[in-house]
Parts: C-alpha cells; structure tokens; sequence
C-alpha cells in the first residue's frame, strides 16, 4: 500500500491543480479566462496554483496580446504530462487495490 | 484521503477533460422543432408542387416550374433559419442553465467545422440551381448537411456523429431513389431530427 502511494504527486492533490492539468492535457494551449471559467476560480486563486506548476516546470507560460488586452495561454510541458499521467496510473491502482 | 476521495479525483479529470474539449449545452428540443419545421415546409412544398402537376392549363397553379422550384427553395431556406434561430435561442438558454458560456474557443470550433462544410455544400447548391440540375439539390443537402455534423461532432455530443452519418446514408439513398427529393427531405430533416432530438430531450431530463 505504501509503495503505491508513493506514486501520487502531492502537487496534483489539490482540486484546482488537477483541474488545469486536466485540462491542459485534451487541449494544446487553454487561456487564463478559459481556465478560470472552467474551474470556477477567482483569478488570485487560478494565478497562484498556476505559478506552483510553473515552478515545478509542469505547465510552460505564453504571454500574447490581442490588440491591447494580454492574452496569457497555458499549455503542458513534456514533464508535465508524463508526471500527471504517472499520477492517473496511481490513482486508477490505488482504486483497483481497494476494491 | 480515502478511497473515495480518488475516484472524485479522476471523475472530476474526465469531467474537466470533457468540458474543455467539447460544448455540451445543445439542446434536444431544438432538434425536435427543427424536424417540425422541416415537416411543415415538406408539405408546403409538396401542396405546391402537386397542384402544379395537376393544374397546369387553368387549374390550381399555373406558376411557370421555374418560379415553382424557387418558391420551393425559398420555404426550405426559410426551414433553415429558423432551426439555426430556434437553435440558438434554445442553446443560450440551456448554456446559462448549465453554467456554460455559450462564446468559448471550443463553441467556435464547433461553428467553425460545422459552417466550413455548410458553406461549400451551399454554394454547390447555387450552383447546381444555375446549372439547372433541380434533381441533385435534395441529395446534395442531405450529403453536406451529414458531412457537417460529423465534422462538428468532435466538439460537442457525440450523438452528433451518428445523425450525421445518418444524413449522409439517406443523401445517398435519396440520389439512389432520385426524384423522391421531398420524401428524404423529410426523413432527413424531420423524421431524423424529431427522433434524435427526442432520445435527447429525455437523456437530459428536461
């Protein structure tokens, strides 16, 4: 039991980190607002678990401008989404495993 | 965290995954009012033309067959708009129920795939109206209209995929059957969109 566990990644364990990864792994790129509606987050709240994902060199940052208004677009690295399907796999064994 | 905790988790993955690829907040009904458009404008064009056949020389219609088929084309572009309004009116309604924006990147991909194929199967048909070739148009909008849905459905229920491709059968069918053009446009347009519309309307439980 304990060896499985190892396999989650604290970092996926939040709702709102789970959710943007999510997200970013069906799509090549989502944009701030996008996720926000998506998640139903303020935006203090999507910006900070954004930038604990960057930290971890999970999600890679694209700043564009539409006219004036900046466009922020998100999108997964290949270290993020090796890492988040590792934690899909563990979720699915520890479910297997207990039941 | 306990085991119900990830089974959340990985509801909620898919439940985001699903979200953030495909619009979701079509609605049966709108199906549903557009097959009974269809149906009306069906039997408005078949009165028509039908009096024609046996009116010609001082009886019931006496409109030259060229005015005919484009009286005939008016009614089903007037079917047509009022689908896509009755569509859109409808899928507003249910986006706001849902929580759904209804201008996201993926509903306008989902526009994008569907009027791409719609406009070209369009101008065909202006084509094939220039051209003279009457006959072809039922076929041609049934094929185009299919080839739409299809092309759509990657964007939004799949259900779509399956009247697309039923729409796409019955154009083939219809140039099989050719001159019954009326007859696939209501199984095409009406029968097909009561039915799906109904399987939907219930499937979401409003």
């Amino acid at each position: 039991m304990k060896n499985i566990i190892q396999n989650i990644n604290k970092i996926f364990d939040h709702r709102v980190r789970l959710g943007i990864m999510s997200a970013l792994m069906v799509n090549d790129h989502v944009d701030f607002n996008t996720l926000k509606e998506l998640l139903g987050v303020t935006d203090g709240n999507l910006a900070s678990h954004l930038k604990s994902l960057e930290k971890e060199e999970y999600i890679d940052i694209n700043k564009e401008f539409i006219g004036k208004k900046p466009n922020t677009k998100y999108s997964s690295t290949q270290l993020g989404t090796l890492e988040f399907k590792k934690h899909i796999n563990a979720l699915e064994r520890i479910i297997k495993s207990q039941s | 965290m306990t085991e119900k905790d990830y089974l959340k988790d990985i509801s909620d993955i898919k439940d985001i995954m699903n979200k953030s690829t495909r619009f979701l907040s079509l609605s049966g009904m709108s199906g549903i009012l557009a097959g009974v458009y269809a149906l009306i404008g069906v039997y408005i064009g078949y009165k028509l033309l039908s009096g024609y056949g046996t009116g010609y020389g001082g009886g019931t219609n006496v409109m030259p067959l060229v005015i005919l088929e484009i009286v005939v084309l008016t009614v089903a572009l007037v079917v047509a708009l009022l689908s896509i309004i009755t569509a859109f009116i409808l899928t507003k309604k249910r986006a706001k129920k849902n929580n759904e924006k209804i201008w996201t990147p993926v509903s306008k991909q989902l526009l994008l795939h569907f009027i791409i194929p719609i406009l070209t199967g369009g101008a065909f048909v202006l084509l094939l109206i220039y051209r003279g070739y009457y006959g072809l148009i039922a076929p041609t909008t049934l094929i185009f209209y299919g080839v739409a849905l299809v092309s759509a459905s990657k964007f939004t229920l799949s259900w779509v995929k399956y009247l697309g491709i039923m729409e796409i059968i019955l154009g083939l069918l219809s140039f099989i059957f050719f001159g019954n053009g009326l007859l696939f446009w209501a199984l095409g347009f009406g029968v097909l969109h009561i039915v799906y519309g109904t399987v939907m309307h219930f499937k979401e439980g409003n």
